[in-house]
């Protein structure tokens, strides 16, 4: 009996242990929100609040995976320094469009309003940026990436309805294909994009 | 001259009403579209062609539609909210017959409703005392979703000079409007009613022009700044936007397809 007991306080400690560990897709968004809006709320220089953003960007988006995935069918044909190299020039550009993007907001107020689990891997966040004088209110949905549920990432946000992730493979895309297929006249565009 | 530039004005200001997001080589680029969760090839026909026309419309932007819009956005709010309101209202007029057409005959029924009681109690659509009473809002519709739902594919993507981003379907829908399928546009600038003059359909459809290009002031830069594709950018943005509002999906789930992110895993 004492033993079934002990059996059943480990498997649930574990049990707890492991719910415990598992973050919440909702949990992930409204937290880098909050975060995010305290920086662009701050007094802070706006080089401050960049690195600041970066780092939130860095630790809560998929940067990599979105980076292979903006690549669409090009990258199946990459070579292992090519991959090297785009994955670190993806990697600026994608912190620098990121915050370039936010940093002229001040307080942006997001609400997380549901969450939508599609499969193992992805749940889907909805949110709404309240309206403001100059705006209405703009629909935004989450893309997380859920495979190591203690470490979701995201991966796309879905602005009224369109994927952000999916215009970046189509512009990728269209640069390769204008350039012959040639991977490298994407790598000069990025390059010229980040000494801009 | 003056029938075309009518027909141009009418074209153009669809056009901004129907790009409501925010989003080469010569011939055949082709650009993914999803209905129904496969994936569609929309073609960019003239791609080279349409990329001048695209820098002569960013051109004509920033001399007369961005100013125009940053002025407009100087207005107090009241003004601004009071001519969104009879805009919409006045959209009412060709949402309703498609949504009978695509067979939506609750939302034709609630559009109706929202019509009368804006026109009326809302004086001219000023003030959306509808949605005071609970009859929300609807998503809009034009002949060109309508050609969609029926199964009409999009056909060459291009852009025309001043008019903006389109495919041959959606170009179709728009002359629909003036073929007898828009109700203001009838009795203002088809018919000659005492009631109404020509100036007043121009006059709706600048102002819908200006007011959604001011509700998107500084999308629009953000997405010009973070670009590198301009063009590209839009051109998805423009065709996901379409696909949606065909497919009238709400939830970003329905809009998926993981197929291409299944690849990176």
């Amino acid at each position: 009996m004492k033993v079934l007991k002990l059996v059943l306080v480990i498997f649930t400690s574990l049990l707890l242990n492991n719910i415990s560990l598992a973050k919440d897709p909702s949990e992930l968004i409204n937290g880098i929100v909050n975060e995010a809006s305290l920086v662009l709320k701050s007094s802070d220089p706006v080089e401050s609040k960049i690195i600041k953003l970066n780092d939130i960007a860095e630790r809560s988006v998929d940067i990599s995976g979105i980076g292979m995935y903006a690549l669409g069918k090009h990258k199946k044909t990459m070579s292992e320094d090519e991959k090297t190299k785009y994955k670190k020039l993806f990697r600026s550009y994608f912190l620098k469009s990121f915050s370039s993007r936010l940093v002229d907001y001040t307080d942006p107020k997001i609400n997380v309003i549901s969450q939508k689990k599609i499969n193992e891997k992805y749940t889907i966040v909805n949110s709404i940026l309240e309206a403001t004088s100059k705006r209405p209110k703009v629909k935004i949905d989450w893309r997380i990436y859920t495979k190591n549920p203690e470490k979701p990432l995201i991966r796309d946000l879905i602005v009224e309805g369109l994927s952000l992730a999916r215009t970046q493979k189509e512009e990728f895309n269209s640069v390769i294909q204008n350039n012959d297929g040639d991977l490298n006249a994407l790598f000069k565009v990025l390059e010229e994009f980040l000494i801009k | 001259m003056k029938k075309l530039f009518s027909i141009l004005v009418i074209v153009l200001f669809g056009q901004f009403q129907i790009l409501n997001a925010i989003a080469g080589s010569d011939g055949e680029v082709e650009i993914s579209s999803k209905k129904n969760n496969n994936q569609l090839e929309v073609k960019d026909c003239f791609e080279s062609i349409n990329r001048g026309i695209f820098s002569l419309n960013q051109g004509l932007d920033k001399v007369i539609f961005k100013p125009l819009a940053k002025g407009y956005r100087k207005l107090p709010q009241p003004i601004r909210s009071g001519t969104s309101n009879v805009i919409s209202n006045l959209g009412n007029v060709v949402t309703i017959p498609n949504n009978i057409l695509q067979g939506q005959m609750k939302d034709a029924g609630m559009n109706s409703l929202r019509l009368m009681i804006n026109s009326t109690l809302g004086i001219a659509g000023i003030f959306d005392v509808a949605s005071y009473y609970g009859l929300e809002k609807r998503d809009k519709e034009d002949y060109g979703q309508t050609l969609g739902t029926w199964g009409v594919s999009e056909g060459c993507y291009f852009v025309l000079p001043v008019l903006g981003p389109t495919t041959v379907r959606d170009s179709i829908g728009s002359l629909a409007n003036v073929l007898g399928g828009d109700a203001w546009y009838n009795v203002t600038v088809a018919n000659d009613t005492q009631y109404f003059k020509e100036s007043d359909y121009y006059l709706t459809r600048i102002l819908s022009g200006v007011d959604f290009r001011a509700k998107n002031l500084e999308s629009f830069d953000s997405l010009e700044n973070t670009s590198i594709d301009l063009y590209a950018s839009i051109r998805s943005l423009y065709l996901q936007d379409r696909q949606r509002k065909i497919n009238n999906l709400d939830e970003s789930t329905e809009t998926m397809n993981d197929d291409d992110w299944e690849e990176i895993d």
